[in-house]
């Protein structure tokens, strides 16, 4: 606290204590901070949790990972952060092959996996004193100070001397994502980050990951939100029983999934007859819309085109598709868990 | 974009650290309040006994009055001559059940407690190291045994101290020795004793890795404890019972003979270094190759 408060509003690289070096890795593999081939992990009593998962996590991005509970995302989570050691297949984290250079590895990243935990006899500062002092990168000189920075950073300062037991579950939340940002990271892994947050709660969250990431941390955002990752992610991935569906921009993945032609009307049998004549296909008629495949044509002409058929138009949209159409589309299902 | 490529995460671990996380561990067990209170009872035992030992000799009889009973050096009767032996006496009081039983609690949930309050993970990919994390929750045991042990003899000494004479002893041997002496000695057998728990230690540390359940792990440790008691009770098992972790236990009278009586003595230091380095490897194997999925 002696310190002065100007380092406080610094990038997180000028924060890091001195004497740490920077190695810049040597023909690094590709641009991916997370690159796994053929994953599997198959539990004893053979369930099969992950089955060749083949992710890969780009530098930079906010990359969204999704899947009904029980598809196998913490399974993977666990895997690439040497918890649970893969049946079969690689995972590389930050260029590096884990569970084998966890050592090396792991400081670099931040971790949320599966709710937060915490000594509940300890205050919230002194849990975050404990997790500071396991980590060989840390600098017990600077430990206090980066300690009472990471509370700062989720809004946790003014109850940080509160046993952690008496903390309500959004705050237990908070606390387990201060834990993750005691140090610069460069990926951060965080297994549904909003659980038991509020509106606000979950609002502050967003921001502080879009604001990580713009400084060039990687955020690895697991989560069965579909609209959470829709808002805060660059890129995602779906998986579902333990398999990838697909993995890319979120912008890519929603385009997959096409939007649909929306006609409010109250002429919805003309209006029906016209779309079908301007080559829409699947059009789906209910009280006073018609939806439709939009065709391969000018919509300003399919517009002209009612008008003139005498279809009272009150509205005339796309509706962009949205992510859960995509994941409707890839997995030809809800979004349930899987048995 | 590729500014995280850049800055790959090599760095070099303090060599202070290791003693960053023992200081961390041994503060967050001391401070629980389960620690406290197995201290407290512990430290409750020479009370109870020097009080009851005060009111039993308060009309000039002496204690027990030689019947002795089998087991264990007959330092009770010593008390009411000098409050010295109550440090003797609660150790070979607390040795059998209380000593061991606190030690296989916080060895049990050394492990184990961590596993189901979800805190293990979080240590694990700080990252603590699993080798690291292991010696150092040892290292923590071993010094609640010391402490334990010291809580004892302490509290002992001082209610000795309070309730009855204390000055020149007479040894098991019947030669007289000095109080400083007898002191020196009362240190040396506190530290034997925190030396004979060594074992149920590792046996503790090894279970609390097999289970994700703190309870579990404490109540099948002070389980195998009871067991092995009373299996060093039957006399069929005789040729067993010098394998068993708890057999040259009150060894540590042996101290107080005049020479001392070294050959059980390091009997009982060596079983438990075979305890600590059969039960630290077992629990090493387990723990390093263990799955954490709590």
């Amino acid at each position: 606290m002696a310190e002065p408060a100007a380092t406080k509003r610094e990038r997180p690289e000028r924060t890091e204590p001195p004497g740490r070096s920077e190695h810049r890795e040597r023909g690094s593999v590709e641009d991916a901070v997370i690159a796994t081939r053929g994953l599997t992990k198959r539990y004893r009593g053979g369930q099969l949790a992950v089955d060749g998962l083949d992710l890969t996590v780009p530098a930079g991005s906010v990359f969204g990972f999704l899947g009904p509970n029980g598809s196998g995302k913490t399974t993977t989570i666990r895997m690439l952060m040497g918890l649970i050691e893969p049946t079969s297949g690689t995972a590389r984290v930050l260029g590096r092959p884990m569970p084998r250079e966890a050592r090396a590895v792991l400081p670099g990243v931040g971790a949320l996996i599966e709710g937060p935990a915490l000594y509940g006899f300890l205050s919230g500062r002194d849990n975050l004193l404990r997790y500071d002092a396991a980590d060989p990168g840390a600098d017990p000189r600077t430990r206090r100070e980066r300690v009472a920075e990471a509370l700062d950073r989720v809004g946790l300062s003014a109850a940080a001397g509160k046993k952690a037991k008496a903390y309500s579950l959004g705050m237990k939340q908070r606390l387990g994502l201060a834990a993750a940002l005691l140090q610069p990271r460069h990926l951060l892994v965080l297994d549904e980050p909003t659980n038991g947050l509020d509106p606000q709660g979950m609002r502050e969250i967003r921001t502080l990951v879009r604001e990580l990431a713009s400084d060039g941390t990687t955020v690895f955002l697991s989560s069965h939100l579909l609209d959470e990752i829709e808002q805060v992610c660059t890129h995602a991935a779906v998986m579902a029983q333990g398999r990838l569906i697909t993995q890319g921009p979120v912008a890519d993945l929603s385009a997959g999934a096409r939007g649909r032609l929306v006609v409010t009307t109250p002429d919805v049998a003309d209006a029906a007859r016209v779309l079908k004549e301007q080559g829409a296909g699947d059009v789906v008629v209910a009280e006073d819309r018609v939806t439709a495949e939009p065709p391969d044509r000018d919509l300003a002409d399919v517009n002209t085109a009612l008008v003139t058929a005498g279809v009272r138009v009150r509205g005339f949209a796309v509706e962009r598709a949205s992510l859960e159409d995509a994941f409707v589309a890839l997995t030809g299902e809800g979004f349930d868990v899987a048995g | 974009m590729s500014r995280a490529e850049t800055r790959r995460p090599v760095r070099t671990p303090s060599p202070l650290w290791t003693f960053g996380l023992l200081r961390s561990e041994l503060s967050i067990t001391f401070r629980r309040w389960r620690t406290l209170a197995l201290l407290g009872v512990l430290a409750a035992v020479p009370v109870l006994v020097g009080v009851a030992v005060k009111i039993e000799t308060s009309d000039g009889s002496s204690f027990g009055g030689g019947g002795g009973g089998g087991e264990g050096p007959a330092f009770i009767s010593q008390i009411s001559n000098n409050g010295l032996f109550l440090v003797f006496t609660a150790l070979a009081a607390t040795l059998p059940f209380f000593l061991p039983m606190a030690v296989g609690v916080v060895a049990g949930d050394a492990i184990a407690g961590e596993a189901s309050a979800g805190t293990l993970r979080y240590l694990l990919v700080a990252p603590a190291g699993r080798t690291r994390l292991l010696l150092t929750k040892y290292a923590t045991v071993i010094a609640f045994c010391l402490a334990a042990t010291l809580v004892v003899a302490v509290s002992a000494l001082v209610v000795g101290a309070l309730l009855f004479p204390v000055g020149d002893l007479i040894t098991i041997s019947g030669t007289r020795i000095g109080y400083a002496e007898g002191l020196g000695r009362a240190f040396l057998i506190a530290l034997v004793v925190a030396a004979s728990l060594v074992g149920v230690a590792a046996l503790g540390l090894f279970v609390s890795t097999l289970t994700g359940s703190g309870i579990a792990a404490m109540a099948t440790t002070v389980g195998l404890l009871i067991t092995v008691q009373i299996l060093d009770q039957i006399p069929q098992l005789d040729a067993l019972q010098p394998y068993f972790f708890s057999h040259y236990w009150l060894s540590f009278a042996d101290l107080m003979r005049e020479p001392v009586y070294w050959d059980d003595l390091t009997r009982n230091l060596g079983l438990q270094a075979l305890y600590a380095a059969v039960f630290g490897s077992a629990a090493w194997a387990r723990f390093s190759a263990k799955d954490i999925t709590a």
